[in-house]
């Protein structure tokens, strides 16, 4: 062993256990526990580490084992009962029951047996540079970061001119991951010369995006990344104070990089005249009481200031007016985790991969009716059906393959024929979607476009800060009449005038949440119209969703195979097998019309009543 | 809680905020709110003597941000995730049949028993666990009727 020691433990062994917020859903605690007593157990001396995420987050609880002379072995949905005889088989070379292994190197028994895990198709197409870290170091630990060659872009920024700076992240093509895709650069450009006796920079980690969690991932699971980030991008537009403005919903990612910011004050990287440079920059952490709408800047700095989070016109842009009055630079989490590494290794290097206008790799949250659900980190430009089948593994066994949301409220949803597109800002928009903050929502058949769209709008009209009329009220009216479609009450004309109202909202609301929020209704009415139609003419839900068209359930004999598993799921007790053959039978006065049993039942024998 | 625990929160609080660079109203509440569950008709009011923010500000703010609540909690809080995923997964008919369960009447989240509270988030970012929901802080993922039916029994069984 050399200077990695203090990552094993006296025998060199190291048990990584998964343990962001997703991991300790799935159970990661229990799993921890009983890796350290079965380390006790076992009489060796390892390290069991708490890590962040490495994204696959259908295999969690995941551990992996690593030894300082062989390769790290992965196990998924780990069960706290095994963890004695994983630990135990290791230590004897056995290592079947993994789920992947690092590399192939011949330092165990029959591990060509296994799968190396970045062949794994989840892993083969992801090129992993925001995240890199996550899942395999100690977030906790400023040393382990450092060993992973953190701090020295900080280092190597502060032997160059802020003005070289700016130029470097300029050429290297990044744009912002949070939404929008400015170019980084140039917003640090415009706020560099801007003269003023005090500037801020703020790390927007207030994550609200449903179905986007990359960046309380990224900062779980390695919060010094984004900390250097940040303290680079003071260093160049001149700024002497810096926020994580992190979403209270998300606490695990607030004290990892509060955790964070006390570590790297002791050892120089924050405070005063950091590395002998002469430049001193304090970075704090501010919670968020949670408001979607601060995803837009000014409502953001709105909220530090303590006031209502509401957007302001623009001009003037932060980088001349923004918190206090004074020139602010904001970037989202994501932004911030390819910085240190652009510094490092150079601008070129991050351009490597990516498409002609959108440059590097992003995280996109992989969620919904699919196989594989998780966060990966792939080249932009990859191609969708590249993602949600490759990747994702596609739908579960069964069902069909509908739409794709990306984007998040302010995008739009994608149907089959958009699956050769590519992952890009622009590719996006010109579908009538966003890229956003890289939240992918997978549909299948038994979703349906318009009562997702009524969820999109219903999501917008509670979170719209309510100063500007067409956003306040326009929206609102947009899901009422949304939700007289799903009832069955909707008139042909409907749809006219909500592509009429859409227009409307996006021309004349104040910020991009308005702006944006009508993009669900019109790309659903766009590519899923005969779902509308069904709804308006038909009075019918073709997925089965909207249960206010649904007069009940009946099991269709023909297909019932007996196996009770509606019975099982009936909250109410409404199913009951009948003798001799013990087919299912729904009363239907007891029914409640809640679904279970036809999402549960494997042969489809549960049928709608119309 | 006291009114003279409030004031402890607030002075302690004020004492060590640097107000130059952040205001301390959000922070402050947030405090009150950890402390006591939610914010009392008489904290706003201590809060605002206290800030030398005005009353209507102070309520502005507590009425905008959906972390506040100006009404007192139940024992146990139910945060059921409304996010995309957990839409698609069947959220919508876990919330319905958790307001059947306890009994909520339109306008009401919290038991008449006192025993939990209902809150629906916009996401807490475990998606692929949906559909999610969240007792206190245990997470509960893949959710089920049926399982909800159980934990929620688990809850009540605890409290007899």
């Amino acid at each position: 062993m050399s200077g990695e020691d203090f990552l094993y433990g006296e025998d060199g062994i190291r048990i990584n256990v998964g343990m962001s917020t997703c991991g300790i859903a799935a159970g990661a605690n229990p799993v921890y526990t009983a890796f350290v007593k079965a380390v006790e157990t076992h009489e060796i001396d390892a390290k069991v580490v708490n890590v962040g995420c490495i994204g696959a987050c259908f295999a969690e609880p995941l551990v992996e084992i690593v030894s300082y002379d062989k390769p790290g072995v992965l196990y998924s949905n780990v069960n706290p009962d095994d963890a004695e005889t994983i630990l135990g088989d290791y230590l004897m070379g056995k290592i079947e029951k993994a789920w992947a292994i690092r590399d192939y190197t011949g330092a165990y028994q029959m591990e060509l047996n296994l799968p190396v895990l970045d062949e794994l198709p989840y892993f083969k197409y992801q090129v992993r540079d925001a995240i890199e870290n996550c899942g395999i170091i100690d977030p906790e630990n400023i040393d382990e970061y450092i060993h992973k060659g953190g701090y020295k872009a900080l280092a190597k920024a502060l032997k160059m001119t802020p003005e070289e700076v700016i130029e470097t992240v300029i050429k290297s093509g990044l744009r912002g991951r949070g939404g929008a895709g400015f170019p980084t650069g140039l917003k640090w450009k415009f706020t560099r010369p801007v003269t003023s006796d005090k500037k801020y920079v703020i790390c927007n980690a207030d994550e609200g995006d449903p179905g986007a969690f990359m960046n309380r991932l990224n900062a779980e699971g390695d919060p010094h990344k984004i900390l250097e980030g940040l303290i680079i991008a003071a260093y160049a537009i001149g700024a002497s104070e810096g926020f994580f403005f992190v979403r209270a919903e998300k606490p695990l990612m607030g004290k990892r990089l509060q955790h964070a910011v006390r570590d790297a004050l002791e050892h120089g990287y924050l405070g005063e005249n950091i590395l002998d440079s002469g430049f001193s920059f304090k970075a704090e952490v501010i919670l968020s009481a949670g408001a979607f709408v601060c995803g837009e800047e000014t409502a953001l700095m709105a909220a530090i200031e303590g006031k209502r989070a509401m957007p302001t016109p623009r001009p003037p842009f932060p980088s001349t007016k923004g918190l206090w009055g004074k020139p602010t630079a904001i970037n989202n989490v994501e932004t911030l985790a390819h910085v240190p590494k652009i510094i490092r290794d150079g601008p070129d290097k991050f351009a490597e991969v990516g498409s002609e206008k959108s440059k590097g790799t992003k995280v996109f949250c992989l969620t919904g009716a699919i196989q594989n659900s998780g966060a990966v980190e792939v080249p932009l430009g990859t191609a969708l059906r590249t993602l949600v089948f490759d990747i994702g593994g596609g739908p579960y066994e069964g069902r069909s393959f509908k739409a794709v949301q990306t984007g998040g409220p302010s995008g739009g949803c994608l149907s089959e024929e958009h699956l050769d597109l590519a992952l890009d800002y622009e590719s996006l928009q010109a579908a009538g979607s966003i890229m956003g903050s890289g939240g992918v929502v997978v549909m299948d058949n038994t979703s349906c476009t318009v009562d997702v769209a009524k969820f999109f709008l219903g999501f917008t009209t509670a979170e719209s800060c309510g100063q500007c009329t067409p956003c306040r009220i326009g929206l609102k009216r947009m899901h009422e009449i949304l939700d007289r479609i799903t009832r069955g009450e909707g008139k042909l004309e409907d749809l006219e005038l909500l592509k009429y109202m859409s227009t409307g909202i996006i021309d004349s609301s104040l910020c991009a949440l308005g702006r944006s929020a009508p993009n669900p209704v019109l790309t659903t009415i766009k590519y899923f119209e005969d779902e509308y139609l069904a709804h308006i003419n038909e009075k019918r839900c073709p997925a089965g969703v909207c249960d206010a068209l649904i007069k009940g359930y009946h099991v269709d004999s023909e297909l019932c195979k007996s196996c009770g598993i509606c019975v099982k799921e009936c909250p109410v007790g409404a199913i009951t097998q009948i003798e001799p053959d013990k087919k299912a039978l729904i009363n239907s006065d007891t029914c409640i019309k809640c679904g279970q049993c036809y999402t549960a039942c494997p042969f489809n024998a549960i049928k709608e009543v119309w | 809680m006291k009114p003279i625990e409030i004031e402890d929160i607030i002075d302690g609080l004020l004492s060590q905020h640097n107000k130059e660079s952040s205001s301390p109203l959000i922070p402050v509440l947030q405090a009150i709110q950890n402390q006591q569950g939610f914010l009392s008709d008489e904290s706003l009011r201590l809060v605002s003597d206290k800030t030398g923010a005005s009353l209507s500000r102070v309520y502005g703010v507590a009425t905008f941000y959906h972390q506040f609540r100006l009404r007192p909690e139940g024992k146990h809080k139910i945060s059921i995730c409304r996010g995309t995923a957990c839409h698609v997964a069947g959220a919508t008919d876990l919330y319905k049949q958790l307001v059947k369960e306890l009994d909520l009447s339109p306008g009401e989240d919290t038991s008449t028993d006192g025993l939990f509270t209902l809150q629906e988030v916009r996401c807490l970012g475990a998606c692929s666990l949906a559909p999610v929901v969240k007792v206190d802080e245990t997470v509960y993922g893949k959710m089920t009727a049926k399982k909800l039916q159980e934990i929620l029994a688990q809850y009540r069984e605890e409290q007899q």
